[in-house]
């Protein structure tokens, strides 16, 4: 079967600074796949350079299709959902507009409606807070509305930027539970980023492991997770 | 009394044209964090293309809608062809290019039409339009469109997805992009519709204030103090505020006669108006820089 998105070569640049060197992975269609690594490692930057947000070198095939050339909002529009880090809250927008902003494109009201729904049945405590400002909701609430709004994308594959950081763990096991479910229901493939190697390599089936912008350990979730020498010298657990 | 009540509606009817244009130079802001000083000149340009289209014959509500979606189309063009090479610059290059504006439609308004003063039509019937004592038939008239005309654009952001998007775009263009919305688009979309606001403004305001090339230039400082006291990234306030502006230059003026009336000592009177407006435009930046309506923007640092 061929990778949904396939990765080779990927070099990135903050102005003069490069901060990716040579990373490589693929994702396979249906799969949930996780980066690992240090802070600073370039784990957020791959994300980027994916959506085409920072400036790249380097082969990014979606679906067998070259995206190299493409801005971010047409990226976007191949159904490839980014969650950023921070969660990207339109604070000043009301709950059912951060929800709707993503499928403001589409013309068939009745059919962004039923979807609301379907999105509403992953993510119920949103729905009690519809009308609410979405700046006045509380970090775990805002992490569940930026997986909801990249689910109205009605996405292929999602990006996830650390999506447990700075929540409390049980809010944290139920958002990994629901984008299990994600993944098993609407067959969306996944993308994670992780400071929390243990969390991320339980829901991962494939784990890669960058070191300051090179791509250093790949293999199964399972394989990786167990070996002791790994764990020690680049998951810090 | 009766004159109280005649200087309050002619206030709200000036507040009705600084709400417009305080609403064009807002809806510009909060997208770009840029004052555009060339707003006044813009909706001059556009009152003179509505006067060109009716010395040719057209009517004048036909020439009004022609000549507000002329502007729209200039507002996207201008953003564009010239802001948008520039979008890196710094913010001093910005205002450079502002300033560049203004001069340029200033002279080529005046090269085109002379800088003799015209007269403008009203569009309101006198005998049909306006309560005796209290509004004249212009006055009510502009109240009444600018009215129209804000609730629509009210109605256009607040309702629709493209309104939603240039707001979603305006508050957080990184994400807006995220989620598909092609925000260089949604920014030449809001110069476009601040250009139409503010050629409403000039084509209303002209009847009062005489059509020259230099006619907008008082009324963009009374617009910006009334942004200002609103509050300068909300666009209801800066509507508020063009109404309270309005209403207060007319306000202070009547005082000052009333006073020289009764005490024969003359204060203040209607040569004050212009620097009643730029005495709230520093008071509300030293005592309250985010308005009345406006909220303190805390940066993480």
């Amino acid at each position: 079967m061929a990778a949904l998105l396939e990765v080779k070569g990927l070099k990135a640049f903050y102005g003069q600074t490069q901060s990716l060197y040579d990373v490589g992975f693929e994702i396979e269609t249906g799969g949930i796949t996780t980066l690992l690594g240090a802070n600073g490692a370039g784990k957020t930057t791959t994300l980027r350079a994916i959506c085409n947000m920072v400036r790249r070198e380097g082969l990014i095939r979606f679906d067998g299709k070259d995206i190299k050339n493409m801005p971010t909002e047409e990226v976007v529009r191949l159904r490839i959902a980014h969650v950023p880090e921070g969660r990207g809250t339109f604070t000043t927008l009301t709950v059912d507009e951060n929800l709707r902003i993503a499928a403001y494109t589409r013309k068939d009201k009745a059919a962004v409606n039923r979807e609301l729904e379907r999105v509403f049945s992953y993510f119920p405590r949103l729905q009690e807070r519809v009308q609410q400002q979405a700046g006045t909701l509380s970090g775990g609430e805002q992490q569940m509305l930026a997986i909801a709004r990249a689910l109205m994308l009605g996405p292929r594959l999602m990006l996830l930027d650390e999506p447990s950081f700075g929540l409390a763990p049980l809010i944290v096991v139920e958002i990994f539970r629901i984008l299990r479910r994600i993944n098993e229901e609407e067959k969306v493939s996944i993308l994670l980023v992780e400071q929390n190697a243990a969390l991320a390599l339980d829901l991962a089936d494939h784990a890669y492991v960058l070191e300051t912008g090179h791509v250093v350990m790949s293999g199964p979730s399972a394989v990786i997770k167990n070996d002791e020498n790994i764990r020690k010298s680049y998951l810090g657990y | 009394m009766e004159q109280f009540l005649q200087q309050v509606a002619s206030g709200l009817a000036n507040g009705a044209i600084y709400a417009c244009v305080a609403l064009a130079l807002v809806m510009i802001y909060v997208s770009t964090d840029h004052i555009n000083f060339a707003q006044g000149e813009m909706a001059m340009f556009s009152t003179y293309i509505s006067w060109q289209l009716m010395s040719w014959g057209v009517s004048f509500w036909i020439a009004f809608i022609l000549a507000v979606v002329l502007s729209f189309v200039l507002g996207v063009v201008i953003e564009r062809v010239i802001l948008r090479p520039l979008h890196n610059a710094p913010v001093l290059s910005i205002v450079v290019v502002f300033i560049g504006l203004l001069a340029i439609f200033n002279s080529v308004a005046g090269a085109i039409w002379s800088y003799l003063i015209k007269e403008y039509p009203s569009p309101f019937p006198k005998s049909s339009f306006g309560i005796a004592g209290v509004i004249g038939p212009h006055q009510l008239g502009v109240v009444l469109v600018t009215l129209i005309v804000l609730g629509l654009l009210f109605a256009f952001f607040r309702y629709t997805p493209l309104g939603l998007a240039m707001r979603a775009a305006a508050q957080n263009p990184q994400m807006a992009r995220l989620v598909g919305v092609r925000v260089d688009w949604m920014l030449a979309l809001g110069w476009g519709l601040a250009a139409a606001v503010g050629a409403v403004a000039g084509i209303m305001v002209a009847h009062i204030v005489y059509l020259d090339p230099n006619m907008m230039g008082g009324i963009l400082l009374y617009a910006f103090a009334g942004a200002l006291v609103g509050g300068i990234g909300n666009p209801g306030g800066a509507v508020l505020g063009g109404f309270i502006v309005g209403v207060l230059e007319n306000m202070v003026a009547f005082a000052g006669n009333q006073i020289e009336k009764a005490s024969g000592i003359y204060i203040i009177g209607n040569g004050e108006k212009l620097t009643v407006a730029l005495i709230i435009v520093i008071f509300v930046l030293t005592v309250r820089p985010a308005g009345i309506f406006g909220r303190v923007v805390v940066k993480r640092v």
